[in-house]
């Protein structure tokens, strides 16, 4: 999706060249492909020059937007992210992407325009100090205002996005800067910070116990996390849940990270983690965590979590050791040399006792229930996205919204493999699915197909990027879970607020129209008999397909495990699930 | 929950515009409660180092130091709480005195081995340094005097002797000043 024909752009190192040139520059030899931004007065020298470049720019329709498209890029390719966007109010709209991005460890650069040097400090138009607004959401930030540093500094915020544990870095550029000129040099050599310590190497004697705690382990779980994906230890653990026979359960971020399909893999863990895999965490004696952080999301209240099982963390980032949950032994290190140096040193293990315990609770499956739901004529979420599932075998890029069909998307849709489900995790952020599909379909090209399930509240957010879409000409279908409410929020009246439906009421536009006022297909569907052809229709249609699915309105995620409470104090699905509403229980 | 105490550390950072922003704004961020900051320049070009002293258990005093090490500018971190070191703050105090009361608040000054370091008419000004308990003793004894003014720096810290704290305190190679 690079410029079309692009000629074999001349070698321009040793010249003179002005400093918008020189990002352009800097970010050919950083390989990127695509920017997503969005002009203004103080990054128009760096717009201007992009015109000379091979590089594809996409213009958004808000700079949240382009940060998401940057995130959605990197989580889809594992490469780094570009967003640009200028000064004051462009860079401010950047910063809910930013975060989004920082809560989950994506690598990113954001480039924005700066007023003048000599105007910094002054309040001139359109001047926010934006280093200091997102210093504490980002990896690192960077202030540039002469042209001789713009390479260097680019190359740096490539490294630190992409080095250690990833995250995004802001590279802030003043105009004049960018207007000015000086020779261009590009130092390829490796880069040298005194102080940054991306890698950490696992320590002997750690690892020595905890292959000890391994093969003494009876009630044994893995925790697979975004690290596993992050690190491409996919294949390393696979081989670890060969020789060890362990179960998994997986993060949020995690899904995907190891197959769905697999016979050991438990499911999610966590607030809407099913029954059996909180009630084996509970139940363990010893947890090996890959790459993941213990989040409040996933522990529920640290004082009861997992009370008789011996913890074994395995993540890149020391400042997560013992951070919320107190560990017995921490290997620093990088989640796939880690797995790959256990797998040398753990022999074959069965543990036919504890296996077949979990299975039985794992008989219990609401799952089976909700697939084997007879066709009421009513629409439930499950079922759309479950027939999603079969439809697309499985195989597409998933990019949710947050609420509850991003946890019925966890539940129901089946990833065998890493980077297909694309979700904000850490920061939760609604607005997050239709721009982050955007970037992502810009990573994955035509090696995959891409879905939007966003819910109705979400979607509404960043809807405008409908048009974005359009002028891209790219084929991103769209899965609106649309229940009339905020769901997930209504769903908390619901439970902790004695059924006060507070601001949760929302209506939509007539998303068909919508879609077809872009230029785009739209489909509306409101029985269960109707998703498969919907499904096979916008698979089938060249461009877009907005499908809007009217679902149940008072349909709830379950199991829930109340925010602070016992992790296995769950709120569990009512016995039939058809009987899940009022209407039903008629 | 384990104690909280005084933890200190030796903080070492490149000296760069906004670092000590960084840190700072990782304190306050971790919600890690700083009691004392100190900052400076080292005899090492490019180097600067700081005295931070933060109440913290020694479970947290550990995040805190991971928490620093992922700042891109900070180059070394030691938490010497539990070392021999010698610990200092420097004070300044204005001290209301007459004429009259002049000898008197002197020789309280010679307990203290505090000195004087300019005399007017109707004040003086102290310098003291020590531990953080000995100049809160002398501003005790010289309240009744009529303190004007003070100020004074956080702790100072360096550990005795000179044997090498782990790789010892860096160094850089001189780099092209970029704003940070
Ligand atoms: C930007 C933002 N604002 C508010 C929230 C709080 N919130 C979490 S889920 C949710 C409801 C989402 O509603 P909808 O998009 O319709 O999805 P549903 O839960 O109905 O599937 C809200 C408001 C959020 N996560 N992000
Ligand atoms: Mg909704």
């Amino acid at each position: 999706m690079t410029k079309e024909n692009s000629p074999e752009f001349p070698d321009r190192t040793g010249q003179s060249l002005t400093g918008a040139q020189i990002i352009w520059e800097s970010l050919v030899r950083e390989g990127v492909e695509v920017v997503f931004g969005y002009p203004g007065g103080a990054i128009m020298p760096a717009y201007d020059a992009m015109i000379e470049y091979p590089i594809h720019h996409v213009l958004v329709r808000h700079e949240q937007g382009a940060s998401h498209m940057a995130d959605g890029y990197a989580r889809a390719t594992g490469r780094v992210g570009v967003c640009i966007a200028t000064s004051g109010p462009g860079a401010t709209n950047l910063v809910t992407g930013i975060a989004t991005a920082m809560m989950d460890s994506i690598p990113m650069v954001a480039i924005t325009g700066q007023v003048p040097s000599t105007a910094i400090g002054t309040d001139a138009f359109q001047e926010t100090d934006i280093t200091g607004v997102v210093l504490p959401i980002t990896k690192h930030t960077y202030l540039v205002t002469r042209p001789e540093d713009i390479a260097p500094t680019i190359r740096e915020a490539f490294y630190v996005a992409s080095s250690g544990r990833p995250g995004p870095v802001l590279v802030d550029i003043t105009k004049d800067a960018q207007q000015s000129s000086c020779v261009f040099e590009w130092d390829d050599s490796p880069i040298e910070l005194p102080g940054y310590r991306p890698e950490y190497t696992a320590l002997e004697e750690e690892l020595r116990k905890a292959v000890e705690l391994i093969q003494n382990a009876e009630r044994p779980i893995i925790f697979a996390g975004h690290g596993i994906i992050k690190a491409n230890a996919t294949g390393a653990l696979l081989e670890f849940v060969q020789r060890t026979d362990i179960p998994v359960a997986c993060t949020l971020l995690g899904l995907g990270g190891f197959p769905a399909t697999h016979e050991r893999n438990l499911g999610m863990m966590g607030m809407h983690g099913e029954t059996w895999v909180n009630r084996a965490i509970q139940d363990s004696d010893l947890i090996i965590a890959l790459g993941m952080r213990f989040d409040d999301r996933v522990t529920g209240n640290v004082k009861t979590y997992a009370p008789n099982a011996k913890k074994i963390h395995i993540e890149l980032d020391p400042a997560e050791i013992n951070k919320n949950v107190k560990v017995d032994v921490a290997i620093v290190g990088d989640v796939r040399e880690v797995l790959t140096e256990l797998n040398r040193h753990v022999g074959r293990c069965e543990r036919p006792e504890w296996i077949a315990k979990i299975d039985a609770i794992k008989g219990d499956s609401a799952v089976r229930d909700i697939k084997n739901m007879p066709d009421m004529g009513k629409l439930y979420a499950a079922h759309v996205i479950h027939d999603l599932y079969r439809f697309t075998n499985g195989e597409a890029v998933i990019v949710t919204d947050v609420g509850q069909h991003q946890m019925w998307e966890a539940q129901y849709y089946k990833h065998d493999h890493p980077r297909r489900l694309i979700t904000s995790g850490g920061l939760g952020t609604m607005g997050f699915a239709l721009p982050a599909a955007i970037g992502a379909k810009f990573g994955v090209k035509d090696a995959a197909e891409v879905w939007v399930i966003a819910g109705d509240g979400g979607f509404q957010m960043t809807a405008a990027e409908l048009s974005t879409l359009k002028q891209e000409g790219l084929k991103v279908n769209i899965a609106i879970i649309n229940n009339g409410y905020l769901g997930m929020v209504r769903q908390w009246q619901q439970f902790f607020y004695g059924g006060r439906y507070v601001a949760t009421p929302i209506i939509s536009p007539d998303f068909v129209m919508l879609a077809q006022a872009h230029g785009l297909t739209g489909i509306r569907v409101t029985r269960r008999d109707e998703v498969e052809a919907a499904v096979k229709q916008a698979r089938e249609t060249p461009g877009t397909v907005l499908v809007e699915f009217q679902v149940e309105q008072m349909d709830a995620v379950y199991p829930m495990v109340p925010a602070g409470a016992d992790l296995h104090d769950m709120i569990e699905r009512p016995h039939n699930p058809i009987y899940e509403t009022g209407a039903d229980a008629e | 929950m384990a104690e909280m105490s005084l933890r200190t550390f030796v903080v070492y950072v490149e000296d760069k515009p906004g670092v000590l922003n960084r840190v700072a704004s990782l304190f306050r961020r971790r919600n890690f409660n700083i009691h004392s900051l100190n900052v400076g320049t080292t005899h090492e070009p490019g180097v600067s180092r700081m005295t931070i002293v933060v109440e913290a258990d020694a479970d947290k005093a550990r995040r805190i130091e991971a928490n620093l090490y992922k700042l891109v500018n900070c180059l070394y971190v030691d938490d010497i709480t539990d070392v021999d070191s010698v610990n200092r703050v420097l004070a300044l105090i204005k001290v209301g005195v007459s004429a009259a009361d002049r000898a008197e608040v002197l020789q309280i000054l010679d307990v203290f081995r505090a000195r004087a370091l300019d005399v007017s008419p109707t004040s003086l000004i102290v310098e003291v340094s020590g531990s953080q308990g000995k100049i809160d003793g002398l501003v005790t004894t010289l309240r009744p005097y009529g303190i004007l003014e003070m100020v004074q720096t956080g702790t100072l810290s360096m550990t005795r002797g000179n044997a090498a704290r782990d790789a010892g305190p860096p160094t850089i190679k001189a780099q092209p000043t970029r704003a940070a």
